[in-house]
């Protein structure tokens, strides 16, 4: 588990617009890195060009090499479906399905490759991801109770759940905190320090001491002004990053005095 | 002691304008419910105590066979207009390029404005004649099950043709309605699907349908509803000998209150019209309770948080 994610000079379009120009990147397994940058400058773009969730959006399209451990996953023949089996997402308002219980949330992901798991393997898997998720104590004794009825930062502990139960090799987050108050927050903080023992992990925050408390490597994204493309300023150790930036931009971002 | 008053909230005209129209309209059509209610009950009254000359068993006896047949050809209906108006509304929504999807949409839109003698006359020239040989087929081949009991009907106006046309006629009702709650489905929980790797037609199951289940129960019960009152497109095509009988495909199929009203009327005169109106009033309670199944389904059914 856990793999190897780079890009080669990518482009990602919105229909006509260049919405990010040139990205290269080479993201380690088992680390944490922090996509930072102002609002509109493709953070999220990028994101999710690395699981293909780009191409949902209609007209939505990509122009360079994203690699998993060296296997191109936007060459041809390349099921995107298979794609999201390996890179989970968490998005930036929790989102279980509000039909399913707890334990079905839990296991939607699983159950859609491998639907003759027996009860008990169930059961395990339900333990294992929600204590993973630090969630299990807080819900154990209402497992068939609807997803929905539990607060914002433990729904959203419920969908880091979801993506882990399916043993991903990289973890994506949007903003996971951006909705939650600030124990939540603390409490996925501590989360994803323990998850890169086992995953990759890629989290885009507006939230600079989030990220530099959670993160190893950091990737400062900016744009020229509307209308122009993103484009991806710096990329090093997150603690070069906020104290010795080599790009006066990155500097001025970082400290606040500007986007 | 000073008396506090109770200030007098500004009257604005245009507010006391809508006010009035509103509820005027609101009683309006209570009024319009009552009185009909009142007139079916007043003029069946007499065929339900009386005696009916030339009838066994009195007005029920009489009635049963009529609403077996409406029921009956409402439900055959249903079964078809149902999964193909979920299915268009799903590839509207979710499969077709946009394109496309406009006008699909748009021909299933204009499937509901066709009147329904215009269905009825296509029911009778080119769907029954067309059927007629499959019939045929059907009740040699399948005849031991009792959906395709011999003989075989000659015209091809059996019930399951009038049921075709029922499905036909009710299927833009359904897929409209189930198009807009499929395009409501929060892109949150789509996205959800999504990203854990779902296929599209899982996405569909875990997210497009659970979201729709209310919504599909409710524009399939407006369905229900315009195909067990449809009166002339069923007046047309059926030939009816007014018996109880599951048989799809045969000579002798039953009839349905609606279109022996249609039937009947011109020529009915004294106790019969009492029949007649009382058959309606019959019609008019089985609306009633498949409203109100409907709303005990959907309160059931929507889940808290859900929608
Ligand atoms: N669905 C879309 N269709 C068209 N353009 C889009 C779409 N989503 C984003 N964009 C454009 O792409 C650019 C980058 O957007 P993106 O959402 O990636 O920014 P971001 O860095 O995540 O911003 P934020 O910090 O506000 O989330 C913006 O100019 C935006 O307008
Ligand atoms: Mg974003």
């Amino acid at each position: 588990m856990s793999k190897r994610i780079e890009t080669n000079d990518l482009d990602v379009y919105y229909g006509d617009f260049k919405a990010v120009e040139g990205v290269t990147i080479d993201i380690e397994p088992r680390s944490v890195t922090a996509f930072i940058g102002p609002s509109g400058c493709g953070k999220s773009t990028v994101l999710r060009t690395l699981n293909r969730m780009h191409e949902v959006i209609s007209g939505a399209w990509v122009d360079g090499e994203v690699l998993l451990d060296g296997a191109n996953l936007y060459a041809p023949g390349v099921d995107p479906v298979n794609v999201r089996r390996q890179i989970g997402m968490v998005f930036q308002r929790p989102n279980p399905f509000p039909t399913m219980s707890i334990r079905e949330n839990v296991l939607a992901g699983v159950l859609l490759n491998n639907r003759r798991m027996s009860r008990s393997d169930q059961d395990d898997l339900v333990e294992r991801s929600l204590r993973g998720a630090n969630l299990w104590n807080e819900v154990k004794d209402r497992l068939n109770l609807p997803g929905s009825g539990l607060s914002g930062g433990q729904q959203q502990r419920l969908c880091i759940a979801r993506a882990i139960a399916v043993s991903p090799e990289v973890l994506l987050m949007d903003e996971p905190c951006s909705a939650l108050d600030p124990i939540s927050t603390l409490a996925i903080e501590d989360l994803i320090e323990e998850l890169k023992q086992e995953y990759t992990i890629v989290i885009v925050t507006h939230n600079m001491q989030q990220a530099s408390r959670v993160s190893d490597r950091t990737a400062f994204f900016n744009i020229a002004g509307t209308g122009k493309p993103g484009k991806l300023i710096e990329y090093d150790d997150t603690t070069t990053m906020f104290s010795t930036p080599k790009v006066q931009a990155t500097e001025d971002y970082v400290s606040g005095r500007f986007g | 002691m000073t008396t506090a008053v109770q200030p007098v909230a500004k009257q604005r005209l245009a507010d006391v304008v809508f006010k009035t129209v509103s509820t005027t309209a609101g009683v309006l059509i209570l009024i319009a419910l009552a009185g009909v209610a009142i007139f079916l009950v007043a003029q069946a009254v007499p065929a339900i105590i009386g005696p009916l000359p030339g009838i066994d068993g009195g007005f029920f006896a009489w009635v049963w066979p009529l609403t077996f047949g409406t029921i009956w050809s409402a439900f055959l209906a249903m079964v078809m207009a149902v999964p193909v108006a979920v299915g268009i509304a799903l590839f509207i929504t979710h499969f077709a390029p946009r394109r496309l999807a406009q006008g699909l949409g748009y021909v299933v839109d204009l499937l509901a404005a066709i009147p329904s003698v215009i269905y009825g006359l296509w029911g009778i020239t080119v769907l029954a004649p067309f059927m007629q040989p499959a019939y045929t087929w059907l009740t040699q081949n399948l005849g031991w099950l009792p959906l395709f009991a011999p003989p075989a009907s000659g015209t091809g106006r059996t019930i399951l043709t009038a049921s075709i046309v029922l499905a036909v006629m009710v299927l833009p009702i359904i897929t409209a309605l189930c198009r807009e709650i499929f395009l409501q489905t929060p892109r949150l929980n789509e996205e959800a699907a999504l990203a854990l790797g779902a296929t599209r037609w899982e996405m569909i199951q875990m997210a497009v349908l659970p979201h729709g289940r209310s919504g599909i129960i409710a524009s399939s019960i407006l369905g229900l509803g315009r195909a067990l009152g449809e009166t002339m497109a069923v007046a047309m095509v059926l030939s009816s000998s007014g018996i109880i009988s599951f048989a799809l495909t045969a000579q002798q199929n039953p009839s349905t209150i609606a279109a022996n009203i249609a039937l009947r009327f011109p020529e009915a005169h004294g106790i019969t019209v009492n029949m007649l109106i009382g058959s309606g009033l019959v019609l008019f309670a089985i609306t009633l309770l498949v409203n109100g199944i409907s709303r005990w389904i959907i309160a059931r059914t929507t889940v808290k948080g859900g929608r």
